[in-house]
């Protein structure tokens, strides 16, 4: 094998030495291509070279194969850079799978069932920024029309944050309370949160606890983006702002809690900060903006509306997200 | 040609009275040119290795014979601190992205049989090995 590669590269020599023309070059990048297929490293290259011109032209001057042999031993370290890059790429593909798995594990232990509510309509889409979801959705009913939702997001991206929301996640499971009250529910999370992550790592949470019967909504946030109530008889979108710090900051933490009544074709919309701080090339996409495209689409089912913002803010930017994404809407019908 | 068969490593001279060492060796041994390159940037890293981390020690070349088959062995020994964490320094991208060179992960490669004993606060003895094909 190696005695034909060295006839193989002697004959290319041989012909560009007689003619040096455009054809014997690209046979010759040709063959280099065939040399990396075998992993055959510079020095040996070199090496075969330096044989081919000794036999034939044998009566070159010394100071020709001593340059050669210099050359030969500087390219070891090309040689090793190349396997170490051979190697490295291994690892990085054995990396990407495990992510994978990882972020299958994830879905499957943050799966959420939106829940069914006499005279709501849900719309709910959360896309990860890159393989882990750093944003969280999760939903408790019950059958007397009690339904409580916590939209989170932790300050940070991809495994690490990950990691983190499982923690929020049992928290949640563990109070298992479909009318609890957004208050004591982020008291509670807060003090999971504050006890078991990192110092470095924060989470701000939304919790919306939903009467299907009265149509009212109570809710509390932990630092998190405001939610927007979208008023269907005057046309106009408001922020609801609840005061309270992120969770996992301060045990002693209060958080308050507020009332709203949602009339037919009310919208509220709760979402991350990766729905509102998409950029263009002309800086942040403004909110108006936002609220402009839910408005066309006002009249079609939460779920429409949800994807349409999400088709429209990616296309914006370039179809990139830098962030994960999530946004649910509730939509009184 | 010197009978020395070890050379002590205390300043970055003696890194090159090392290699001429082995290649001497690897020379009388039949090695090629490519694998006396090899051999030689094998014991470079070694002996700068001890240099830089240990401050004193030595590089060994021993000639082998196994069943007819013959190479060469390179011993680098030293008192120094040893190392801490060896899984990460035989990590690929460990000592190469901080622009130190091939590293230990080199010198596994331009050899064929590469040992590491180190001890912390001990000292560490690497023996590498190449055989003639």
């Amino acid at each position: 094998m190696v005695q034909k590669i060295d006839s193989q590269y002697k004959e290319i020599l041989r012909q560009y030495m007689q003619r040096q023309s455009e054809q014997n070059l690209y046979d010759g990048q040709n063959f280099s291509r065939q040399l990396i297929a075998e992993n055959t490293s510079p020095e040996e290259v070199i090496s075969m070279h330096k044989a081919a011109m000794q036999e034939m032209y044998e009566d070159l001057p010394d100071v020709v194969w001593h340059s050669f042999d210099l050359l030969i031993e500087m390219m070891i370290s090309y040689g090793l850079a190349l396997q170490e890059r051979e190697s490295l790429l291994q690892r990085q593909e054995e990396l990407r799978v495990e992510m994978d798995l990882a972020a299958n594990v994830q879905e499957t232990l943050l799966k959420t069932t939106t829940p069914s509510l006499e005279g709501l309509d849900i719309g709910l889409l959360s896309i990860p920024a890159r393989k882990m979801n750093g944003d969280y959705v999760y939903f408790v009913s019950d059958q007397e029309g009690h339904a409580g939702i916590a939209v989170a997001d932790v300050i940070g991206k991809g495994l690490p944050a990950a990691l983190c929301m499982s923690m929020v996640k049992f928290g949640m499971d563990s109070l298992n309370n479909s009318r609890a009250r957004p208050k004591d529910v982020l008291d509670v999370i807060n003090r999971v949160v504050e006890k078991s992550i990192d110092d470095s790592m924060f989470v701000s949470m939304f919790y919306g606890s939903y009467n299907a019967g009265e149509a009212t909504m109570t809710y509390g946030s932990a630092g998190h983006e405001p939610a927007i109530l979208y008023r269907a008889k005057s046309e106009t979108f408001s922020e609801l702002n609840s005061k309270g710090l992120l969770l996992g900051v301060s045990p002693a933490a209060k958080y308050e809690e507020h009332t709203v009544h949602l009339e037919q074709g009310d919208l509220l919309i709760m979402m991350t900060d990766g729905v509102t701080e998409g950029r263009n090339e002309e800086g942040f996409i403004e909110r108006e903006v936002i609220f402009e495209l839910i408005h066309q689409m006002k009249d079609e089912p939460a779920q429409v509306i949800v994807r349409h913002v999400y088709d429209e803010l990616v296309r914006m930017q370039n179809a990139e997200l830098s962030d994960d994404f999530t946004l649910v809407i509730y939509k009184k019908v | 040609m010197s009978n020395q068969s070890s050379v002590e490593i205390q300043t970055e001279w003696d890194i090159v009275a090392a290699r001429q060492l082995g290649r001497n060796v690897a020379k009388e041994l039949g090695f090629g040119t490519v694998d006396q390159a090899r051999i030689t940037t094998a014991i470079s890293e070694l002996a700068r290795n001890i240099y830089l981390y240990a401050g004193h020690g030595k590089i060994e070349i021993q000639r082998l014979t196994n069943n007819g088959m013959k190479g060469i062995m390179i011993i680098a020994a030293d008192n120094g601190p040893g190392i801490s964490d060896v899984r990460k320094v035989m990590e690929d991208g460990f000592s190469t992205s901080g622009g130190l060179g091939a590293g230990l992960p080199g010198v596994k490669r331009l050899m064929d049989e590469f040992k590491i004993d180190t001890t912390q606060g001990e000292g560490t003895d690497i023996r590498a090995t190449k055989w003639l094909r």
